[in-house]
């Protein structure tokens, strides 16, 4: 496997087709092969679809292991000495939830990676930030899942954090005056989960006809839109209010999850969702699992070189989605670009937005 | 106070240890240095010495001595 410096010297949205794949594959094979010697169930598995890693020759001839394995079994590549933590995602209440087992390399190779992506969209500097959720999520230790870890994540780029709600949710619209007045003429960097902006933060400005400005803000948020298709948001309606209410000229959605944290894919300016170097994403047909064409819907399946911890490194989701292109988009970043087009039927519901129920 | 007292007290504070307990910490080994004790461990720092710390130094500070290196690189001598 290539060592940590090179990986994190590759530039995030640089690769062209040709060079990144011959990359990921190469890394594959060596993920695959260091799974297969340190997970059992992981041999067992490559064994039964009859793959060689020593043989494969492109990214889609590794098997992606359902997401859902990671609820049934636990998929560890480091003896439980070595364990730095376990990652669970954010199921709601009486399903079973997924378990990720990271040791501190792959945690901080995470971390850096996640940092190398940010650093392109934010710039090098820390930021000041506003959170648009509680701070009781990280404080509360039982209420810290993949919500909380996702806060905590994105908050190394920020610095004199706001916490914009209380512990009941409630919008601190004084508390946000202050900061931006503190703050006027700067870059602002904003977090939140998609469903909680909404709900809290751009339903609260307008039920009490208050409207901020934040010129130099960019609004980050992801973790599903189901909850918002629900209440027939669409993306247009969200990015307009937000405007409207608060004047943030750059809001970027982005995808991702526990089961492979530290890559995330953020839209760009254009709103495609964009893969990064370290990542790649294939577009699946449900009935044979083939790839599908640049257009067609199928389902998603995440690849990523960070997993060395656990087997991680080629996840089909739940997720429908469709390819947009390659190399090609108008914002000129290298790689794949798609789009999310929700959960399949049937799936369970998932995600750090859509598991969010409230309490009255 | 001194620089070392400054940057003993932000561990002290930050992940609620003992005095004595600060100096053999190691992040992640612990229940006290977990990740959010360490965004408060950095914030904590930043406040005490004046400074802000880039991300890649943030993910690297991960034991009490390894802290005392990265922070030389801001001018601030433990």
């Amino acid at each position: 496997m290539i060592d940590h410096t090179a990986l994190l010297a590759l530039p995030p949205y640089g690769l062209a087709a040709e060079q990144k794949q011959a990359f990921l594959t190469s890394e594959l094979a060596a993920l695959c092969t260091h799974h297969a010697q340190h997970c059992a169930p992981y041999a067992a598995m490559l064994a039964a679809t009859g793959t060689q890693p020593n043989a494969l020759t492109a990214v889609a001839q590794v098997p992606p292991l359902p997401v859902r394995l990671f609820k049934e079994y636990a998929l560890s590549s480091v003896p439980p000495e070595a364990l730095h933590k376990t990652m669970t995602s954010s199921g709601t209440t009486g399903q079973q939830v997924s378990r990720i087992f990271l040791d501190v390399e792959t945690a901080t190779l995470q971390s850096k990676v996640l940092a190398k992506t940010m650093e392109s969209i934010l710039g090098g500097a820390r930021l000041p930030m506003i959170i648009l959720d509680t701070a009781a999520v990280i404080k509360n230790r039982s209420m810290f899942s993949a919500r909380g870890a996702g806060i905590l994540g994105f908050s190394m780029f920020g610095r004199d954090k706001f916490y914009a709600m209380d512990e009941a949710m409630q919008l601190d619209i004084d508390g946000l005056k202050t900061f931006l007045a503190k703050h006027e003429g700067e870059p602002i960097f904003l977090f939140g989960f998609t469903y909680m902006v909404w709900q809290h933060f751009v339903q609260a400005l307008l039920r009490q006809g208050v409207t901020l400005s934040i010129p130099q803000g960019t609004l980050l948020h992801g973790g599903g839109w189901k909850k918002l298709a629900a209440e027939a948001v669409s993306h247009d309606v969200f990015r307009d209010t937000l405007q409207k209410v608060c004047g943030v000229p750059r809001i970027l959605d982005y995808y991702g999850m526990v089961e492979q944290t530290g890559t995330i894919y953020v839209e760009c300016e254009h709103g495609h969702l964009h893969t990064p170097v370290w990542a790649d994403v294939l577009i699946r047909r449900a009935k044979d699992f083939s790839l599908a064409a640049v257009g067609e819907t199928g389902l998603i399946e995440v690849v990523s070189v960070l997993p060395r911890s656990y087997p991680g490194h080629a996840l089909l989701t739940e997720d429908e989605g469709r390819l947009l292109g390659e190399d090609d988009c108008p914002c000129g970043r290298k790689g794949k670009y798609f789009e999310v087009l929700g959960r399949v039927q049937r799936a369970e519901v998932r995600g750090c937005s859509d598991t969010y129920e409230q309490h009255r | 106070m001194t620089n070392s007292e400054k940057y003993h007290n932000a561990f002290v504070t930050a992940l609620e240890v003992t005095p004595a307990q600060a100096p053999d910490l190691v992040y992640g080994k612990s229940n006290a240095w977990d990740s959010v004790g360490h965004m408060t461990l950095i914030a904590a720092l930043e406040d005490a010495f004046d400074i802000m710390m880039e991300m890649d130094d943030i993910i690297d500070l991960s034991s009490f001595e390894k802290g005392k290196e990265i922070l030389r690189k801001y001018d601030v001598e433990i």
